[in-house]
C-alpha cells in the first residue's frame, strides 16, 4: 500500500480559493496532487493558510472556489461524517465525559458496528498505540503524550484511508514530540494510511514526510521532499523558513555554464548556483547554508571567490561549533563546523576567509 | 523525611517542633484573613443564620401554654383526656386562679390565640371569662366549675380541656402536623377530615409548577444559551445585554406587564381574537391560574437558567463537535453525545437555580396566581402577616427547606454536586 510511486491521485486540490470574508484571500490558487499512501505536510508560519486547507479537506470549511477531490470524487458538497478521513486535532479533543475505550468505540458506534467487533478493534487499536491497559480511564487522568496517542488512535480506529493530523505534537515537550514524531511516521508507513499533517515546525516536516508543502502568503512556495526542500529551496522564502540559512544581497553581473557571478553590495563578488534570476543585473539574494561554509583554506577548491570574514563569537555546542562572522556587512553570517579532533577553533576578532562550493550557493529572488 | 523516621517529630532549626512554627508562622495570616471576612460573617450571622434559627425553633416553640396557665396545666396532669368526664374542681380553681392572673396582665389573649388555632372558637372563651374573673376572689369564692361553666358553657365542652392537655408541652410536633395536613389528637397524631386539608396540595402543587417553570427554563434557555457561546463576542454582547435586561427592571413592573398581557382583555387574547384563532366570546384565560404563574415565572426566572448554561457552553470547546463529525457522527448524533453531555453540569446548576428560586417566589404568584395558582410562600405570608400563626409559617416555612435540602441531596446523589459550575 505504501507505494509513493503510484502516482494515481488520490488527494487532489484543483485551483482551491478560500476567502473568509470576501475581500482576503486566505488560500489562492492551491493545485496539490497526492498519490495514496503518501505522508504529506503542510507546513508554514501561522496565517499562511494550511490550515484552513486542511479544515477544507476535512470538510468543516468550503472552499471558495475550485474542487477538492477524494479517490477521485469531488468531496466538495459532502458533509465531513460521511468523508470518512480521521482527524487528529491540536488539541486531541478527545471527549471528556467518556472512557478512552468509549472514545475509541464512538467511531464504530455512530458505524452502527456489532459490540464484539467494536471491543476487537478498539482493543486491537489500543494495542496498536501500547495503551492497552488504559481503557477504562478517563481523559484527564492521562498525561499529554498518552492522550496524543489516544487520539492517534481513535483516528485510526474505523480504518480510514486518509488521515489528516492538525499540529498535534505542538502541545508535548521536546523529547517526547520526538519520540512521537516517529511512532506517527512508523505507524503511517505500516498501516500504509496517507497523512496530511499540518505543523509549523520544520523539524518535524523535515524527519517525519515523504513530502513537504512550504505555504505563505496562501500559496505553496515549494512542494518537494524534505532533502530537496533543504538543499534546493526555490526561493528565498524557503531558503529562510527551512533551516538555518545565510544571506547576502548583491546584483547578478554575469551567468555562464550554470554559475552566476554576483556582486555583493560591498563589492565583492562571489559563485553562485543561478536559481531564481535569469540575466545580469538583476538584484538577488544569495543564500548559504552555515554547514557548507568552509573556512579550511586546503579544502577550498582552487579559483572560487572568497571573502574575508571577521569572527565575531565562537559557540561551542558539543557536537559542532556555531561561529558567528562579519561577512560583507553582515553580522549574522554563521557557520556550523562539526567537532572533529583536527578543527580549527577560531577565536573572537580573528581574521579568516571564507568560501563555498557554487552549487551550495544559490542565488534566489531579492 | 528520615528525620520523622528516627528521631520522632521534624524540628525547626531553633528546637521546636515544626509543626508549631510553622502554626505560629501562619497564625497572623489566618488571623488577617479572618478579619477581612468578619464583617460579612458578622451580617450573615445577624440577617440569615439568626433568623432561620429562629424560625426553625418557632415551628416548635410551646412555652406559652405553660407560662400563662402553669397552675391549670399541672392539674390537668391527673385528668385522662380520653375519658368522657369533664375534668374536676381542682382543675376549674387551677385555671380562675391562671386566668385571674393572666387577665390582670393581659396575657389571657395570648395563650387564647394560640388555643384557637388548635379549636377554633376557644379565643372567644378564653377573653370574654377573662375579664370577669379579673374580678373575682380566686381564694375562696368556689366552686368554679359552676361558675365558670355558667360564665361561659364553653368551659363546659371537653374538647376545650383536651386541647388544653395535648398542647400543653413545651414543645409541640403540632404545627408540623397542621403543616401537614393533620392534627395532635388525643390519641396522638391524626389525619384531618378532607374539607380541612390544604397544605399537602398546596406543598404539591409548589414542587409540581417549580417543576413545569424549571423545564420551561430549559427548553427555553438551552438554545439561547447555545446561541450565545457560539456567535462572535460582538454579538454575544449585544445579545446576553437582552437576557440581562429584566434584571434591570422591577420585578413588579415585569409582573404587572404580564397582567396586561395575559387578562382577558389583554394583549395576547386580542391578537388572537383579531386574528381569528380564538371567538371573542370564547377567550382563552391566561392569567389568575397556575398558567399565568407558570408564564409569568418561566420569563423572571430564565436568566438565571441561561447564565449558568452560558459560563458553562463557553468552555466546551468547538473542536470538540468536529472531532465527532469527523469520527463520522451526523450533526444530531454529535450534539446529543458529545455536546450535551458535557453541556449537563450547566443544565444542573441553572435548574437547581431556578427551582429553589421558584419553591419560594412569593410576589409573582400572589399577582397573576389567582386562588389557582398561589404557592406554599404565599400561604407562609399569609400565617405570618394576616393570621398571625407564626408557628405554622415557620414550621411550613422549615419544610420548604427541608424539601429543597432534599431535592439538593439527591441531585448531588445523581449528579453529583461538583458537576455544577456556575462559570
Amino acid at each position: 500500500m505504501a507505494d509513493a510511486s503510484n502516482n494515481d491521485a488520490f488527494v487532489e486540490f484543483e485551483r482551491v480559493q478560500k476567502s473568509y470574508d470576501g475581500e482576503n484571500l486566505v488560500v489562492k490558487d492551491l493545485n496539490l496532487i497526492m498519490p495514496k499512501g503518501e505522508f504529506l505536510t503542510m507546513l508554514g508560519p501561522s496565517g499562511s493558510g494550511k490550515t484552513t486547507c486542511l479544515m477544507m479537506l476535512a470538510g468543516f470549511e468550503t472552499a471558495t472556489h475550485g474542487d477538492i477531490r477524494l479517490g477521485g470524487t469531488s468531496i466538495n458538497n459532502i458533509p465531513p461524517h460521511k468523508r470518512g478521513i480521521g482527524m487528529v486535532f491540536q488539541n486531541y479533543a478527545l471527549f471528556p465525559h467518556m472512557t478512552i475505550a468509549e472514545n475509541l468505540s464512538f467511531p464504530l458506534e455512530v458505524r452502527k458496528m456489532g459490540k464484539s467487533e467494536r471491543e476487537a478493534k478498539v482493543k486491537r487499536a489500543l494495542d496498536m498505540v501500547e495503551m492497552g491497559a488504559f481503557g477504562g480511564r478517563r481523559p484527564s487522568q492521562l498525561s499529554g503524550g498518552q492522550q496524543q496517542r489516544i487520539a492517534l488512535a481513535r483516528a485510526l480506529v474505523f480504518e480510514p484511508e486518509l488521515v489528516l493530523m492538525d499540529e498535534p505534537l505542538g502541545a508535548l515537550d521536546k523529547q517526547l514530540r520526538e519520540k512521537m514524531q516517529f511512532e506517527i511516521t512508523h505507524l503511517a508507513h505500516r498501516l500504509g494510511i496517507t497523512v496530511v499533517y499540518v505543523t509549523h515546525d520544520q523539524t518535524e516536516a523535515l524527519t517525519m514526510s515523504d513530502r513537504v508543502a512550504v505555504f505563505e502568503d496562501g500559496r505553496i512556495q515549494q512542494l518537494a521532499p524534505p532533502d530537496k526542500l533543504y538543499e534546493e529551496p526555490q526561493n528565498s522564502f524557503v531558503a529562510q523558513f527551512i533551516g538555518e540559512n545565510n544571506t547576502l544581497e548583491g546584483v547578478v553581473k554575469e551567468i555562464n555554464n550554470g554559475v552566476a557571478l554576483v556582486q555583493l553590495d560591498d563589492g565583492e563578488l562571489i559563485d553562485c548556483k543561478p536559481v531564481n534570476v535569469s540575466k545580469p543585473g538583476e538584484r538577488t539574494r544569495v543564500s548559504i547554508r552555515p554547514e557548507r561554509v568552509e573556512y579550511n583554506k586546503d579544502r577550498l577548491s582552487e579559483g572560487v571567490h572568497t571573502l574575508k570574514a571577521e569572527v565575531l563569537e565562537f559557540i561551542y555546542m558539543g557536537d559542532i561549533f556555531r561561529t558567528r562572522l562579519r561577512v560583507a556587512g553582515n553580522d549574522e553570517f554563521v557557520i556550523k563546523t562539526r567537532n572533529a579532533p583536527d578543527q580549527v577553533r577560531l577565536k573572537p576578532g580573528q581574521q579568516i576567509e571564507i568560501g563555498w562550493l557554487p552549487e551550495d550557493c544559490r542565488a534566489l529572488d531579492a | 523525611m528520615s528525620d520523622t523516621t528516627q528521631n520522632g517529630p521534624v524540628l525547626a532549626a531553633d528546637g521546636t517542633p515544626l509543626k508549631r512554627s510553622l502554626a505560629k508562622a501562619l497564625r497572623m495570616q489566618k488571623l488577617r484573613a479572618l478579619m477581612l471576612i468578619a464583617p460579612l460573617l458578622l451580617f450573615i450571622l445577624v440577617t440569615f443564620i439568626l433568623p432561620v434559627g429562629d424560625m426553625l425553633f418557632r415551628s416548635v416553640d410551646n412555652r406559652i401554654v405553660q407560662d400563662v396557665l402553669p397552675n391549670t396545666v399541672r392539674a390537668l396532669e391527673n385528668w385522662d383526656a380520653a375519658s368522657s368526664e369533664l375534668p374536676d374542681e381542682a382543675v376549674f380553681a387551677a385555671m380562675a386562679v391562671d386566668l385571674k392572673a393572666a387577665a390582670e396582665i393581659k396575657v389571657h389573649t395570648k395563650v387564647a390565640k394560640r388555643l384557637n388555632y388548635e379549636n377554633p372558637g376557644m379565643a372567644s372563651v378564653f377573653r370574654k371569662s377573662g375579664r370577669k374573673v379579673r374580678k373575682w376572689d380566686v381564694e375562696n369564692e368556689g366552686p368554679y366549675k359552676e361558675r365558670l361553666i355558667e360564665l361561659n358553657d364553653g368551659w363546659a365542652d371537653i374538647e376545650l380541656w383536651r386541647t388544653i392537655k395535648t398542647y400543653s408541652g413545651q414543645r409541640t410536633m403540632g404545627y408540623f402536623l397542621n403543616a401537614v395536613d393533620m392534627k395532635l389528637g388525643a390519641d396522638g397524631a391524626e389525619v384531618r377530615p378532607e374539607t380541612e386539608r390544604i397544605y399537602n396540595t398546596m406543598l404539591i402543587r409548589t414542587m409540581r409548577m417549580s417543576l413545569i417553570i424549571t423545564f420551561s427554563c430549559i427548553m427555553l434557555g438551552y438554545p439561547v444559551a447555545w446561541l450565545l457561546a457560539n456567535i462572535t463576542t460582538r454579538s454575544a454582547n449585544m445579545l446576553l445585554i437582552l437576557v440581562l435586561l429584566p434584571f434591570w427592571t422591577s420585578l413588579l413592573v415585569r409582573t404587572s406587564s404580564w397582567k396586561i398581557l395575559l387578562q382577558q382583555q389583554g394583549v395576547i387574547n386580542d391578537v388572537l381574537v383579531w386574528i381569528g384563532i380564538v371567538g371573542d366570546d370564547n377567550r382563552l384565560v391566561l392569567i389568575n391560574n397556575e398558567l399565568g404563574t407558570i408564564i409569568a415565572m418561566t420569563h423572571i426566572l430564565l436568566p438565571f437558567m441561561i447564565l449558568p448554561m452560558y459560563s458553562v457552553m463557553q468552555t466546551i470547546q468547538p473542536t470538540y463537535l468536529r472531532a465527532a463529525k469527523s469520527l463520522g457522527a451526523t450533526n444530531w448524533t454529535a450534539f446529543w453525545r458529545v455536546y450535551f453531555p458535557q453541556s449537563v453540569p450547566g443544565i444542573g446548576a441553572g435548574s437547581i437555580l431556578v427551582f429553589i428560586l421558584a419553591v419560594g417566589y412569593y410576589i409573582t404568584p400572589a399577582l397573576v396566581g389567582g386562588t389557582k395558582g398561589t404557592f406554599i410562600s404565599n400561604l407562609i405570608a399569609y400565617h405570618i402577616s394576616s393570621s398571625g400563626n407564626w408557628g405554622l409559617g415557620a414550621a411550613l416555612g422549615a419544610i420548604l427547606l427541608a424539601v429543597v435540602l432534599l431535592l439538593y441531596w439527591v441531585y448531588d446523589k445523581i449528579v453529583g454536586i461538583d458537576n455544577v459550575k456556575l462559570g
